[in-house]
């Protein structure tokens, strides 16, 4: 709602300046945010999975992957099974998007999916799929483009505003209204200035308080809050830099994908909570109900106003899991997973992989056209 | 005519609350099913599975008789309970788990097994099932709550007691068979 008024006001003043009536600023700024939020909406989701490279898998792809979505589909009674893809990069990162809980699709980089084991995989997913199903994607959307639309105009505005000639036609215009004039100039010259920096305030006080309660409801839903605060320890260890991340979609992450080289996640504080604080909470949860999350954020946070909408706040406790009689049975370790994502990520890109006798594996490219290939380890020969 | 116009007023607004709580009722009954079915799927999924898993442990485990057969005797009674009471389903469901984890804890006997591929897929499907199982009966638990709830608190409870809608089972007496199971650990 902070951001709708501001986008208003500054059309009021742009409009006020340049066509001397408000009502057609008003129109311009409210045009301009139709147009972008009706983009946003009918191609948000689809823009952001092209932008980042993500690659969709299916149950036989990646089946421990599929199963842990599969897993929090249904602790969160969402109804329909979210589209899975695999971001091929290195860096440790997850998000998001659709603009609606039945096209939704989750969206997890290589680099953590080879990182996590199940039960930190199952934190991470239950954190995304929150978001699903509080319906932040849509949320942050919009206030995404509001805040573009509203730093657009400012920009636009200020710059006219400093440079444009059109002033002097108002000023001849009207001999006593100089000074009201100049008011005006100076007002909308402030505003300007202090529109974007205010509108991204509230943008990120929005985007944070979304985090908390995605946090709080992963921890609900698995039953397990260690296991979101234990991939969250290793997402804030790393350095690493999402290569296809921009600012518009930051907040849909799990941590925020902006931080500049050799400095830790858990340092940057814009549109996520600090990670060490995420952490602290996660660990001082007494039960996994929302009522413990609240206490948990008070505990570390003195003061201050809680992160729960006081309508969720139930009078009982939910015990946290502690028998997990499946969770490690044959899990794979770190190299195992590192093999296997890898293995997917080949496939996805129509590599055919052959296992040599050797124990070598060759990818063969989709564009090798001869019949049979030599293994380069031992020399056999293999049919492609 | 004021009077009647109140009276009508008042009559119309009491229509809406009515139908309003009801409509909510409903949805709540509803998803109170929907999740009933969404825990009888996963159970039917390890039923099938089981089959699968003896057939690709039976060439490895040769001295395990015994453990296996349990597992197979526990499906097929938990198989033959599927249209029976929520109580009596729920302790021979809680028996094949803990029958099951007992199978998967001797596995760390079978190096080969452990190696073995399709083995390590079916495993994967289990331990998955398992969490469903258990994450669908959490999920139907607190659909129950809400809807008992909404039964029980007032007003809602006067439309409820009106239209015939009743409090709902939970679904929890495997915890107690549950905890006697053992913790399964096959990391070195």
């Amino acid at each position: 709602m902070g951001m709708g008024a501001l986008l208003i006001l500054i059309g009021y003043f742009l409009g006020l300046y340049f066509f001397d009536s408000a009502i057609a600023g008003l129109v311009i700024a409210l045009i301009v945010w139709v147009i972008l939020s009706l983009v946003g909406y009918f191609q948000g989701d689809s823009l952001l999975l092209t932008m980042s490279r993500a690659k969709k898998i299916g149950r036989d792809d990646h089946p421990r992957l599929y199963n842990v979505v599969e897993e929090m589909k249904i602790a969160s009674g969402l109804e329909k099974m979210p589209n899975i893809y695999i971001i091929d990069d290195p860096a440790l990162n997850a998000f998001a998007t659709g603009r609606d809980p039945n096209r939704a699709s989750v969206a997890i980089t290589s680099g953590l999916l080879q990182k996590l084991n199940r039960d930190e995989l199952q934190g991470v997913i239950a954190h995304e799929i929150s978001h699903i199903k509080n319906r932040d994607v849509l949320l942050m959307a919009m206030c995404s483009i509001l805040l573009g639309t509203i730093v657009l105009l400012a920009w636009y505005g200020s710059r006219f505003l400093i440079f444009g000639g059109t002033g002097s036609r108002r000023s001849s215009s009207s001999g006593g209204g100089g000074g009201a004039q100049l008011i005006i100039l100076v007002v909308a010259l402030v505003f300007m200035i202090l529109a974007p920096i205010m509108a991204q305030l509230i943008y990120f006080a929005i985007s944070r308080k979304r985090e908390y309660l995605a946090d709080a409801s992963a921890a609900l839903y698995t039953r397990y809050p260690e296991g979101l605060a234990s991939a969250l320890e290793k997402l804030g260890a790393s350095t690493g830099q999402l290569k296809s991340a921009n600012k518009a979609t930051a907040p849909m992450y799990i941590v925020n994908p902006f931080r500049k080289k050799g400095m830790k996640a858990s340092d940057l504080s814009s549109t996520h909570p600090p990670i060490s604080e995420r952490i602290r909470i996660l660990r001082a949860m007494a039960g996994a109900s929302f009522t413990d999350y609240d206490q948990a954020y008070h505990q570390v946070h003195l003061g201050g106003t809680g992160v729960i909408p006081a309508a969720s706040l139930a009078a009982e406790t939910v015990p946290i899991a502690t028998i997990k009689l499946e969770g490690e049975a044959g899990e794979p370790n770190e190299i195992q997973r590192a093999r296997e994502t890898s293995d997917v990520m080949w496939r996805l890109s129509n590599y055919n992989t052959i296992t040599c006798e050797c124990g070598a594996k060759l990818r063969v490219p989709p564009k090798f056209k001869e019949p049979i290939i030599k293994c380069p380890h031992c020399g056999r020969t293999h049919q492609v | 005519m004021l009077a009647v116009y109140i009276i009508i007023g008042v009559v119309v607004v009491l229509l809406i609350i009515f139908l309003t709580i009801y409509n909510g009722l409903v949805r709540r009954r509803n998803q109170v099913k929907n999740s009933w079915a969404q825990i009888d799927v996963q159970l039917k999924r390890r039923h099938d599975l089981i089959p699968n898993l003896m057939e690709t442990v039976k060439g490895y485990m040769k001295h395990e008789r015994e453990t296996m057969e349990s597992v197979t005797k526990a499906r097929n009674l938990a198989q033959q309970l599927t249209s029976a009471g929520a109580g009596e389903r729920a302790k021979a469901e809680g028996e094949l788990s803990s029958a099951l984890s007992r199978l998967l804890a001797v596995v760390e006997n079978y190096p080969d097994l452990k190696a073995n591929q399709n083995f390590l897929a079916l495993q994967e499907e289990l331990a998955s099932t398992e969490n469903k199982i258990s994450f669908s009966r959490q999920y139907y638990n607190d659909s129950v709550l809400r809807y008992n709830n909404q039964t029980q608190m007032f007003p809602s409870n006067i439309v409820a007691s009106m239209t015939g809608f009743k409090a709902s089972e939970f679904f929890e007496v495997t915890v107690a068979a549950e905890r006697e199971a053992p913790k399964v650990s096959f990391t070195q």
